[in-house]
């Protein structure tokens, strides 16, 4: 028999460990036991820290269909602190945290969106009165996993670019890299964060990480690798300006000074909003956003790479 | 005797926000609007190439995506006084009306209704009740008993996991929450129902954009969005059909549920409409171009002072010196060196950080003004706008509910817009206009193709010696401009003057509160340590703090902030 616990209401579960309880010939002082187990089932906790951002990684998450936000919020995870959609504010939404912290201790993942302000001891961001800094330490400290989304998190992002007023860092520079995996992107696809959760969840472990903690099967290959528009640069077919004729006809946008040939991700192959779309294939070129310090490093935008 | 309330942090908003209030008699005497962000973007942008400013500044928010990519580009345009084909203005344009119903619809039922809408309470709720009574204010097709029932199921596991995550510790049962459980249960249906169409108007962004948030299309001059109807990779007939449908599809549900919900949720808390006025200065700009120059538009524009229609005075065009000559910011009460008040060319931002001083400086938000009055932005100052000077769309969709709320035995009047509650319908019928109108340019746009015009870009050279721009839009959350200041082809100045910069001001030097603080004087509140209504008048700003603050701070620890 196949149960749906996500769909059972609490009478029902109750019903249900009775009825195994009493069907597998077990004394009802077992049924503590068997409840146990089956609320292991329960969702995983999910703490969300947002620091120095735009919001637009939690934004991206309203593009997904797979899970949609709802069955995701609902079903899949236990979301018990993200200051965006949580309906308690002020001293209401800080025991929320406090209280997570300490009931799921040492089980909860930690999503983290925004930089880590580090210059004078982090000041330049404060959320209840304490320091991003402070906060980012904190929270992590108990946290099974630390997922850091979008290119701020994981590597320090906008802020970070020079000349990087306030020292602004990524979640693994200021803690063990150990437990991070980054997620990153400007914003990035939501698929990537999803599905990351849901690996772990269906196969009791971490996906396989690049050198710079990025899962493979989102970051594993080039851009160039799979862009549909790869023929064209074997042949040495180039848009040379916005609206030109090798623009119009979906000719490469290297020589528009694309980075795909030095970007990791999967924009090409999943692409974003499900309505098949990348920047690429509207027309303008990559702009290298899953690269750490892709605001420096990538500079010139609109220039070839060589 | 009074007492202080600080709610730190404010949720359900972009950004880190920190609002204090004086309580006394149960209501508000005195507010205080504190902005806890600095990122230092426009710094960042000194010296780099103006024609990549708009990729930086998009980022200031994704919640507004999109937002500060056009006021950007259009600034840089301004100060190279150059035109834009007309593909690309209607681009932008469908860009533009898509992404503002997305975040109109998010704002009211993911970030906002939860301050009016009890989920508890709707476990209550008898479904078919509640199909009676959506039935009987909207012809929408999906207002069934089944739906109703499914989601008040859905509803009912979710709290009976005893996780219910986001939502513990709100305001359920909370005194001042007055919808019968029927109507919370409608809304609590629309709530999740929101999500598919915030989604679809996202899309239409995404088509033309390539990818939201953070569309990547947007460019000085043009757009990149390449046009070929004969062609595979490019924005053909395919593209524009997906993008009808979706429009189409959420034009339905803005029209027949998002605005009709708001009605009836304005009409059951009808003291609102008196409550959270606030100043009553507006300022909105012009937008959706028609032609190459920003000289005619389809959204109207101005400034009204004192709340009275007739002194409606236009903004007539993207370069109209009554808008160029009359915004100053002052930061007399903001964490910087006061260098007295400035025009956003020649602004400039020193920190001094004091520690939240209630009578001196308290923020980093500065406090801009024009013709050196507070003024308020947002849905509310486009909808009067649009009354004043007699708009057809606005004019039909206010007289909707105008209509509608007569219906369910409430009288609407202009008025009455001037409020907590008036500032979510407003932005509800705003919404509904840009419904019509995103598919006006998006006929508009396949007209043009039509006639063999494929231009989306003019070519962009930057003079040596110094150029100076502005560039306006009306974001979802009310006017915003970027200002710069180019010096042979580099940035040399650029100030954002946002929405929520105008909205959440502190005080300027003739000690006069901004809109967020004025708007709070006078807001009952009946529990103090779950300062429900306070939420309520912050929320109807629908505020974003990451676009109001650009500047920075060096100082000491600001002390542990809780509901006192």
């Amino acid at each position: 028999m196949l149960i749906n616990l996500k769909k059972l209401s609490r009478r029902d579960f109750l019903k249900i460990c009775s009825v195994i309880t009493a069907s597998m010939g077990l004394p009802l002082s077992m049924m503590d036991k068997v409840f146990a187990s089956l609320k292991n089932k329960e969702r995983p906790t999910v703490i969300w820290l947002h620091f120095m951002e735009c919001t637009g990684c939690t934004e991206s998450l309203l593009r997904s269909t797979h899970p949609p936000l709802g069955r995701f919020l609902l079903e899949i995870v236990n979301l018990e602190y993200h200051e965006t959609l949580m309906p308690a504010a002020g001293k209401q939404a800080e025991e929320v945290l406090h209280e997570a912290m300490k009931k799921y201790k040492g089980k909860y993942i930690c999503v983290v969106e925004g930089g880590i302000s580090t210059k004078d001891n982090g000041i330049y961001c404060k959320i209840g009165g304490k320091t991003a800094l402070e906060i980012a330490k904190d929270v992590t400290k108990d946290a099974k996993l630390v997922i850091a989304i979008g290119t701020c998190a994981a590597f320090g992002g906008i802020q970070a670019a020079k000349p990087n007023p306030t020292g602004a860092v990524g979640i693994a520079d200021i803690i063990s890299k150990d437990k991070v995996i980054n997620i990153p992107g400007c914003p990035p696809n939501p698929y990537n964060f999803l599905a990351t959760i849901s690996y772990i969840l269906t196969f009791g472990k971490l996906p396989e990480l690049d050198e710079l903690r990025r899962p493979k099967f989102a970051y594993g290959r080039l851009i160039h690798d799979q862009c549909e528009r790869r023929g064209h640069f074997d042949e040495g077919r180039f848009a040379k300006a916005f609206g030109d004729e090798g623009h119009r006809k979906g000719y490469c946008l290297y020589k528009l000074g694309c980075k795909g040939p030095i970007t990791h991700a999967n924009c090409s192959v999943i692409r974003f909003c499900d309505v098949c779309v990348w920047p690429v294939s509207v027309g303008h070129p990559c702009m290298g956003c899953t690269e750490p310090n892709f605001w420096d490093e990538m500079e010139p935008f609109y220039k070839p790479i060589m | 005797m009074s007492q202080k309330i600080i709610i730190d942090p404010i949720t359900r908003i972009e950004g880190h926000l920190r609002i204090d209030v004086e309580v006394n008699g149960g209501k508000v005497i005195n507010a205080w609007s504190s902005a806890q962000m600095w990122r230092g973007i426009e710094v960042i942008l000194r010296g780099r190439d103006p024609k990549i400013a708009w990729l930086f500044t998009q980022r200031i928010c994704g919640v507004c995506t999109t937002v500060h990519a056009i006021a950007s580009v259009r600034a840089v345009e301004n100060a190279l006084k150059m035109e834009v084909p007309l593909n690309a203005q209607y681009i932008r344009n469908i860009i533009l009306c898509a992404h503002a119903i997305h975040d109109h619809i998010v704002h009211f039922y993911h970030l906002s209704a939860l301050d009016w809408v009890d989920i508890i309470s709707a476990l209550k709720a008898d479904p078919k009740k509640t199909a009676e009574i959506a039935q009987s204010i909207s012809d929408w097709s999906g207002n069934s008993v089944t739906y109703f029932k499914k989601i008040k199921e859905t509803l009912k596991n979710f709290i009976d996991s005893g996780q219910i995550g986001p939502f513990r510790n709100g305001y359920w049962g909370h005194p001042q929450m007055k919808l019968p459980p029927e109507v919370n249960l409608l809304a609590v249906a629309h709530y999740l129902t929101a999500l598919d169409y915030q989604l679809k108007a996202d899309q239409v962004v995404a088509i033309l954009g390539g990818k939201n948030p953070h569309i990547q299309t947007v460019i000085v001059g043009g757009v990149a969005t390449a046009i070929n109807p004969d062609n595979e990779a490019t924005l053909n007939q395919e593209r524009l059909d997906f993008i009808r449908e979706l429009l189409l599809s959420v034009k339905e549900f803005v029209q027949k549920v998002y605005l009709n919900d708001v009605i009836v949720i304005g009409c059951l808390y009808k003291d609102w409409f008196k409550i959270g006025k606030g100043v009553i200065n507006y300022l909105a700009v012009p937008d959706l171009p028609l032609d190459t120059k920003g000289t005619d538009f389809d959204l109207p524009g101005g400034t009204i002072f004192n709340g009275k229609i007739s002194n409606y005075h236009p903004i007539k065009s993207f370069n109209d010196p009554y808008f160029r000559d009359n915004v100053a910011e002052s930061v007399v009460h903001s964490w910087y060196k006061d260098i007295g008040t400035k025009h956003p060319w020649e602004g400039e931002t020193i920190p001094q950080y004091t520690d939240f001083q209630p009578n001196g400086k308290y923020s980093w938000v500065k406090a801009p003004r024009f013709k050196g009055e507070p003024m308020q932005v947002g849905p509310l100052a486009q909808i009067l706008m649009g009354i004043a000077s007699k708009h057809k769309l606005t004019m039909k969709w206010f007289n909707h509910c105008v209509e509608k709320a007569k219906s369910l035995g409430t009288k609407l009047t202009v008025d009455d817009l001037q409020s907590t509650m008036g500032r979510h319908l407003a932005r509800a019928i705003r919404a509904s206009v840009l419904a019509d109108l995103a598919l006006k340019h998006l006929d508009l746009l396949e007209k043009n193709i039509g006639k063999g015009d494929y231009e989306i870009w003019n070519e962009i050279k930057f003079p040596s010696g110094e150029i100076r721009g502005f560039g306006f839009h009306e974001a979802p959350r009310g006017a915003l401009s970027h200002w710069i200041v180019i010096n042979n082809g580099k940035i040399k100045n650029y100030q954002c003057v946002v929405p929520t910069t105008w909205n959440a001001s502190p005080r300027d030097e003739k000690g006069k509160r901004g809109p967020y603080e004025e708007s709070l004087i006078d807001n009952p509140v009946v529990e103090p340590e779950r300062p429900l209504e306070i939420l309520r008048t912050v929320h109807s700003f629908d505020p974003c703090i990451a676009c109001a603050v650009h500047i920075l701070n060096k100082g000491k620890e600001v002390k542990r902030i809780k509901v006192l």
